[in-house]
């Protein structure tokens, strides 16, 4: 699924990486849990969380995840963006829950990791 | 080739949380060490340094990149670890509201260190400190 089409079925607005918005995401996965995250080893993963903190970019550094959509108006703030652009990173921000974005985003086709 | 990189890590400073972790991955991206093993390195030492972070007061983490291997250290000064096998176990957690509004504090950290290193040595002196040591192999 391109990251337009994530971008259009949950009305989220790009926070930066817009230049990216074409790039593909085969899997998403939800969590606020940060030590969760870190046990994938999936490429092209959508992040989506209700967790907006410096350390959920921190994590995705880590784990080399660069798509992450944060729900619920949590807003990102300077620093994480900072951070996330260094790192070639594309966020997103939806009002819609973690629930139903997730919900979806699943019935649109992207994948589950398990 | 030896490079050694040394980083300060203090307890409670999560918005610094990781800094040391994101520094050692571009060195280790710099060296063109396969990718894979840099994941499984930054990732382990990244749950070390919020450990830290979490868990102590202070803390000290030295790194070493040789030919064939790097060698991580952390040594912190904090209440330690009284049990470490228990501490190792999947869920097994005493972290604070705090730790766990960071998106820790499930008790998973310790069991994704030992999944991701060749080798983890942990030892500690309740009351005064823990000392981490990590080595994986290229
Ligand atoms: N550096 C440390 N100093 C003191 N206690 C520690 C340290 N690292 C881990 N611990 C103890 O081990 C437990 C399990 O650690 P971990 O598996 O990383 O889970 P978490 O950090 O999510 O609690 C911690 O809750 C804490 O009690
Ligand atoms: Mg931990």
């Amino acid at each position: 699924m391109k990251i337009s089409e994530v971008v259009r079925l949950t009305g989220a607005t790009v926070v930066c990486g817009e230049e990216k918005t074409g790039h593909e995401v085969e899997k998403g996965f939800s969590s606020d849990l940060m030590s969760d995250v870190l046990t994938l080893d999936t490429e092209n993963l959508l992040l989506i969380t209700g967790l907006s903190n410096v350390q959920a970019i921190r994590t995705a550094e880590m784990a080399d995840i660069q798509y992450i959509l944060f729900t619920r108006n949590k807003k990102v703030t300077d620093e994480m963006v900072e951070l996330a652009k260094e790192n070639n990173m594309v966020l997103l921000e939806t009002s819609f829950s973690l629930f139903k974005t997730s919900g979806i985003l699943y019935h649109a086709g992207l994948k589950p990791v398990y | 080739m030896a490079v050694e990189l040394t980083y300060q890590v203090k307890g409670g400073d999560f918005s610094h949380a990781g800094d040391a972790s994101s520094q050692v991955k571009k060195v280790l991206k710099q060296l063109d060490i396969d990718p894979k093993k840099i994941k499984s390195i930054v990732i382990a030492l990244y749950e070390a340094e919020v450990n830290v972070v979490a868990h102590a007061l202070e803390g000290v983490i030295r790194v070493t990149v040789d030919e064939e291997k790097i060698t991580m250290l952390l040594t912190d000064r904090g209440a330690g670890i009284p049990d470490i096998e228990l501490a190792m176990r999947e869920g097994y957690s005493t972290a604070s509201k705090e730790v766990r509004e960071m998106g820790f504090g499930a008790g998973m950290g310790l069991p994704n260190i030992k999944r991701n290193t060749d080798l983890l040595e942990i030892t500690s002196e309740p009351g005064q400190g823990t000392t981490v040591k990590m080595v994986n192999f290229f």
